[in-house]
C-alpha cells in the first residue's frame, strides 16, 4: 500500500528508526540517571549507557571510544571544531581553508572567524563539485592551521577526495576537519583510514534522534585539543559541558550500530533505487544530473529540468517531499549558492529538485515518484513561455530580459 | 509555506493558457521577468476596434504564486477596456490570492506584464508608450 506523501528528502532528516526507537525508550522513563552523577545507581546505569554508545559509534567510524565528544548535533560539531582549533591553535596562526559548498554551518562559522581577525581561503569546485588538490595545497601558508572539507555535500552528495585532503594536511603539519554529516552510517567512513583529525556527524541523518551529534577529535598522532564553546561543568574531557542527552546519545549509538551492521544491504537496494530513479527521469528531455555521478552517495540524485521552476514544480509534485534549489521562497530570491559554486547558471539552478532517499524508501513510491515527476515537468512546460521559446529555436540569451 | 486555495486553484486549473499571434497588430505581448531570477511571464492581450481587451493568454516560468497571479491577471483583463486594464493594480492580486509578503513580487510582475502588454499594443498602433508602472524594486 502506497501511502502519500512519499518521503525523500533524507538529505535534510530521516526518520527514527525503530530499532532506534526502542533502545531509547527505556533512558527517556525509569533509566533517566545523570550519567555525570558518580554516586548511585542511576548514574552509573547512565555512564554505562553513554559508554556503550560511545562504542558502537566508535567501532562504525574506526576510532577510540574516548575521542568521541558528544553534541547537540553536527552544527555545534562545526562550530566547536573550528572555533576550537582556531582559539587552541592561535599561536601556529589564523588561517583555514574550507571550501565553497560547505555547508552553512561550516560557512558561517568562517564568517566569524574573519570577523574576529582569521584569514580563510574558500576554495572553488570544478563542475563535478570535486575541489582541485592542487589548488589545496597552494593555498596553504606558513600561517594555515586547518583545512575543513566536507565529506560528502548535501545538496549533490558528491564526495570529496578525502584521502588525498588528508595526506596533503599531513604533509604540511595542519589538522584536517570534515564535516561528514550527510555520509557517516551512509558510506563507509574510517578515521584512521581517511587521515581525520576531527569530524562532525550527526544521529539524525542516520535514522537516530534530533538533537543528538558528535564531533570526533583525534587523540593520537597527532592529539588534537580544541577550546570549549561553552563553560560548565567540564564533561566530555572538558571540550563539552552540559549534562549528556542519555536518550539522544543511546539512540545515536544504535543507529551506529544498524549503519554498520546493515550499511553494504542497504546500499545494494537504495542505490538500485536511486539509479533506476535517475535512469527514468533523465529521460526527460533538458534534464542534467547535477553533480559527480561518480563520486556520489548512493542515496542523492539532483537533477535540473529546464525551463521549469524548482518551486513550482515542487508545488506540481506535492506528493512528493523533496526539496528545490530553488529560493522563491527566501528573501534573497538567490539560487542555491551550491548549484552556482559548480557553475550552474541561475536558470538551471532555480530548476533543480533534490531527491534523497533511505533504507525506508519502497519500490512502488520510487514508480510513483517517476509517473509523477514527469507529469508534472510536462504540465509545467506547457505553462512555461521560455519551453516554448526553447522549441521555436530561440536563443534564450540572446534576449534581454528586464532583471527585476 | 501554504498556498492559499485561490493559488491552488489556478495554478491546478490555469486559465487561459496560450499564445496569440504577436506579429497581429490588434494583439500585444509583455514579457517580463528573467529566467536567472526564477520568474518569466509573458501576457498576451488582443484588442477590438471598441478597445476593448477580447482575449487575454499568458504563459509562466515560476513558482505557483507566480502562475496564478498570471492566471487571475488574464481573467480579470477579458472585457475590459485598455483604459481599465491600467487600472489593475497589482495589491488587488495579493488580496484576491492572498501572497504572503514574500510572494508580492509576483504579483507585481503580473501588473509589469499587463502594462508591458498595454504598451507594445499601443507602439504597434502608433501611440505613444505610457511610463511603466511605479517602481516597485
Amino acid at each position: 500500500m502506497l501511502t502519500l506523501p512519499i518521503y525523500l528528502d533524507n538529505n535534510a532528516t530521516t526518520p527514527l528508526d525503530p530499532r532506534v526507537l526502542e533502545a531509547m525508550l527505556p533512558y527517556m522513563t525509569n533509566m533517566f540517571g545523570n550519567a555525570a552523577s558518580r554516586n548511585h545507581a542511576f548514574g552509573w546505569q547512565a555512564e554505562e549507557a553513554v559508554d556503550y554508545a560511545r562504542d558502537q559509534i566508535a567501532s562504525l567510524i574506526n576510532c577510540s571510544p574516548k575521542e568521541i565528544i558528544f553534541t547537540s548535533g553536527a552544527t555545534e560539531s562545526d562550530n566547536l571544531a573550528i572555533k576550537g582549533v582556531y582559539e587552541m591553535y592561535a599561536s601556529k596562526g589564523n588561517h583555514v581553508i574550507t571550501v565553497t559548498t560547505e555547508h552553512k554551518a561550516v560557512l558561517d562559522t568562517c564568517k566569524h572567524i574573519e570577523k574576529i581577525g582569521g584569514k580563510v581561503t574558500y576554495l572553488q569546485v570544478n563542475s563535478e563539485g570535486l575541489i582541485d588538490l592542487k589548488e589545496l595545497e597552494e593555498a596553504i601558508t606558513d600561517k594555515t592551521i586547518l583545512i575543513s572539507i566536507m565529506y560528502a555535500n548535501n545538496e549533490v552528495g558528491v564526495i570529496q577526495p578525502i584521502r588525498e585532503i588528508s595526506a596533503i594536511a599531513k604533509k604540511h603539519g595542519i589538522l584536517f576537519f570534515t564535516d561528514a554529516t550527510q555520509a557517516v552510517g551512509k558510506i563507509p567512513v574510517d578515521v584512521e583510514a581517511d587521515g581525520i583529525d576531527l569530524m562532525a556527524f550527526s544521529a539524525h541523518k542516520m535514522y537516530g534522534p534530533k538533537g543528538v551529534g558528535a564531533l570526533y577529535v583525534r587523540r593520537k598522532n597527532p592529539r588534537v585539543k580544541v577550546t570549549a564553546q561553552m563553560d560548565g561543568g567540564g564533561h566530555e574531557r572538558g571540550m563539552r559541558s552540559g549534562t549528556l542527552n542519555v536518550p539522544g546519545i543511546v539512540g545515536l549509538g544504535k543507529a551506529a550500530e544498524i549503519a554498520k551492521q546493515d550499511m553494504e544491504s542497504d546500499t545494494a537496494r537504495i542505490s538500485a533505487m536511486r539509479d533506476r530513479l535517475e535512469k527514468e527521469l533523465t529521460t526527460i528531455e533538458e534534464s542534467y544530473v547535477n553533480g559527480s555521478r561518480e563520486h556520489r552517495l548512493p542515496h542523492v540524485s539532483n537533477i535540473s529540468f529546464k525551463y521549469v521552476e524548482g518551486e513550482g514544480l515542487m508545488m506540481g509534485v506535492k506528493d512528493l517531499a523533496v526539496s528545490s534549489g530553488s529560493a522563491c521562497t527566501s528573501a534573497s530570491l538567490e539560487p542555491s549558492y551550491v548549484l552556482k559554486s559548480l557553475g550552474l547558471s541561475d536558470d538551471l539552478a532555480h530548476s533543480s529538485l533534490r531527491f534523497g532517499l533511505s533504507r525506508f524508501t519502497k519500490d512502488e513510491e520510487i514508480d510513483y515518484a517517476i509517473g509523477h515527476v514527469k507529469e508534472a515537468v510536462s504540465k509545467l512546460r506547457e505553462l512555461s513561455p521560455l519551453w516554448e521559446m526553447f522549441k521555436e529555436g530561440i536563443d534564450l540569451d540572446s534576449i534581454e530580459w528586464a532583471e527585476h | 509555506m501554504a498556498y492559499s486555495d485561490k493559488v491552488i486553484d489556478h495554478y491546478s486549473n490555469p486559465r487561459n493558457v496560450g499564445t496569440l499571434d504577436k506579429s497581429k497588430a490588434t494583439v500585444g505581448t509583455g514579457l517580463v521577468g528573467a529566467p536567472e531570477c526564477g520568474d518569466v511571464m509573458r501576457l498576451q492581450i488582443e484588442v477590438d476596434e471598441n478597445q476593448i481587451i477580447t482575449d487575454a493568454k499568458f504563459k509562466t516560468f515560476g513558482c505557483g504564486s507566480a502562475i496564478a497571479s498570471s492566471s487571475l491577471a488574464t481573467e480579470w483583463l477579458k472585457g475590459k477596456s485598455v483604459d481599465e486594464a491600467l487600472s489593475i493594480d497589482n495589491m488587488a492580486i495579493v488580496e484576491e490570492l492572498a501572497l504572503p509578503p514574500v510572494k508580492i513580487h509576483c504579483s507585481v510582475l503580473a501588473e509589469d506584464a499587463i502594462k508591458s502588454a498595454i504598451n507594445d499594443y499601443r507602439v504597434k498602433n502608433g501611440l505613444p508608450a505610457l511610463e511603466l508602472a511605479k517602481s516597485h524594486h
